[in-house]
């Protein structure tokens, strides 16, 4: 289970960031809704991993319980990195269509030079 | 005691909302203002409350810390959002004449007024889940704020802003989930004792890298601070003002407040890189304000260099370096809010922020010219106004740990500082403008509005630097709380064994 969990996050994370440096709207986009996802299941098993167990302090009995706080946790921030995630294919969206080029690693004016260079 | 807390949070949220509404009508700016005004009174009144009580607390839905999300003001947090409703009204009246119908019809009042509350959200918090919430409410509001209008300029640095500040986030969330990982807690008060129990402090200081990362960002210190000027230079004057004066300082803040109050345990690695970013932030920040030619662009630079200070009083650790950062700080906001503001007047007048293609202000509106002299002499360090003083303190502080070559660089980061300041006052005042215009403050629309806010603002530098003792006074007790903790600790927790 614990390998499981470590492997999903670094391989989210190698993901995330190899798809952040293509320095493109699209890929950037995914790279940071990879890496939020990551941080995410990271943050889900810091409250410690348990499997089968209900998140409600067992009052009666010997009865585990999982841990119940980063599940809220986690539940806020999947809420919040989605609007960000919305926020940002639109602002994405905006520059793509304004400017016909979607690098977003330089500034508008060098990019028209850059992009009629590579398309000679 | 609880609502003194929460009104400078939820006057706020209610004028978002009401302007949210009447964004089509003429209401919605003077529901702003007013709303501004209303949230000033509340947050003098936080202010009043907690110097009669140093540290004041709140239990939101009752539940007992550290379990429940509690609200906190020490007289840092107070004074920070005191001075906060003081730029958001500032910046209200300024809206009056800056912003146009296209732009309130797309809710700018009401994403204005969410920016306000996040960033006193961030002020009050005592909960570290909380304080990446209250960013998130900041950031989102500052992305409608920085794109609002959809010139292609202004989407192109709003792309790079998101992206940063996102990753930012991420590592912060990172940070989060190992200290919950590690200690159980999330509550600041009771993490400040609970760190220092763990056994594995190694795992502390990658925490503490984490944050630090994380909150550079937000706080745009070397070699993480690419993103300001790509973006503050392209939205309306008021937001840029706005987001000048604030938006960077909360994550100052989060940097003072995390490493004074958690990571305090390995000061000799994590305040000593402190040390050396707060140096190189300085001098890059400087010397990339004075290869710019746009009034603008030199003023973000600026912010860049101004953060090095702030840094550089939090790193050295000693009552007068903390003393300095928090004066520095109070007198940035003001002092650079107030020289967007005039940016934004000068762009009225003459056309453009390049500055090649602007000129003549002097002759023709001599009064702007002498209320941009009081922040941009005050940014530079001149006597007897407040920037001086902060200086002073630093550079003394610094000087007393013997750290002369800091010193050194933190004044010749001033000398450069006038570089730029002279440099402006030469092109956009002194020349005369290269299409021979006469731009005269009577002509200009909504002037009132926009004036006012400008002289109300160096009014507070001139205080400021005339009568520094106050300031400087409740600098130290602020200071003080920040290196001793005890009592912010035992009036969360209650008291402790």
């Amino acid at each position: 289970m614990e390998l499981i969990v470590a492997s999903t996050v670094g391989v989210l994370t190698a993901g995330g960031v190899y798809l952040l440096l293509r320095l493109r709207t699209f890929p950037v986009i995914l790279g940071l809704a990879l890496l939020s996802y990551a941080v995410n299941v990271f943050l889900f098993a810091s409250g410690r991993l348990a499997i089968d167990q209900s998140p409600i302090l067992a009052k009666y009995g010997e009865a585990t319980y999982t841990d119940p706080l980063p599940q809220a946790l986690v539940l806020t921030a999947i809420v919040i990195s989605f609007g960000m995630t919305a926020v940002l294919v639109m602002i994405g969206l905006g520059a793509y269509l304004e400017a016909e080029s979607d690098r977003v690693d330089i500034e508008p004016e060098m990019r028209d030079a850059t992009d009629k260079g590579e398309s000679a | 005691m609880s609502w003194v807390l929460s009104l400078p949070l939820i006057i706020p949220f209610a004028t978002a909302v009401f302007a949210f509404l009447l964004r089509n009508s003429p209401l919605g700016r003077w529901t702003s203002l007013v709303g501004s005004s209303v949230g000033l009174v509340a947050s003098i009144a936080l202010m009043s409350t907690v110097l009669h009580h140093q540290v004041i607390t709140g239990q939101m839905g009752n539940w007992p810390a550290p379990f429940g999300i509690t609200l906190v003001a020490d007289l840092l947090s107070a004074v920070m959002v005191l001075i906060t409703a003081i730029t958001g009204i500032a910046v209200a009246i300024y809206a009056l004449g800056d912003i146009d119908e296209t732009r309130e019809r797309l809710g700018y009042h009401a994403l204005f007024q969410v920016l306000i509350a996040g960033v006193t959200g961030a002020f009050l918090t005592g909960d570290l889940f909380n304080l990446y919430v209250w960013f998130e409410v900041m950031l989102i509001a500052s992305f409608g704020l920085l794109v609002l209008g959809g010139s292609r300029e202004q989407i192109d640095g709003g792309v790079k802003y998101v992206t940063l500040n996102l990753i930012s986030t991420i590592m912060f969330l990172t940070g989060i989930g190992l200290i919950y990982g590690l200690t159980g807690t999330l509550n600041l008060a009771d993490l400040s004792g609970k760190l220092d129990a763990v056994e594995n402090q190694g795992l502390v200081t990658v925490i503490a890298m984490l944050f630090m990362v994380a909150f550079g960002v937000k706080a745009a210190v070397f070699p993480l601070f690419f993103w300001l000027p790509a973006s503050y230079h392209t939205p309306s004057f008021a937001v840029s003002a706005v987001f000048a004066g604030l938006l960077t300082k909360v994550g100052v803040y989060a940097l003072i407040r995390t490493f004074t109050l958690l990571f305090d345990g390995d000061v000799g690695l994590t305040h000593t890189i402190l040390l050396w970013v707060a140096g190189f932030t300085m001098v890059t920040g400087v010397l990339g304000a004075a290869v710019q030619n746009d009034f603008r662009k030199i003023l973000s630079f600026h912010i860049v260099s101004q953060i090095g200070y702030m840094i550089m009083g939090l790193a050295l650790l000693t009552p007068l370096a903390l003393l300095g950062a928090v004066f520095y700080l109070l007198h940035h906001i003001i002092v650079k809010a107030n020289l967007f503001l005039i940016a934004g007047v000068a762009k009225q007048l003459t056309g453009s922020t390049e500055l090649a293609k602007i000129g003549g202000l002097y002759r023709s509106s001599p009064l702007l010219a002498a209320l941009f002299l009081i922040p941009a002499f005050s940014l530079a360090g001149f006597p007897p106004l407040s920037g001086f003083w902060a200086k002073y303190i630093l550079v003394k502080a610094s000087l007393d740990e013997e750290l002369w070559f800091l010193a050194f660089v933190a004044l010749a980061v001033g000398l450069m500082t006038i570089f730029s300041m002279t440099k402006i006052w030469a092109e956009v005042f002194w020349k005369a403008h290269p299409d021979g215009r006469q731009p005269a403050l009577s002509g200009l629309v909504g002037r009132t509005s926009l004036i006012v806010p400008i002289a109300g603002l160096a009014l507070m530098t001139m205080v400021v630097g005339l009568m520094p003792e106050p300031f400087v006074t409740f600098a130290e007790q602020s200071a003080a709380q920040l290196l001793d903790p005890t009592p912010y600790i035992t009036t969360v927790l209650g008291p402790q064994p």
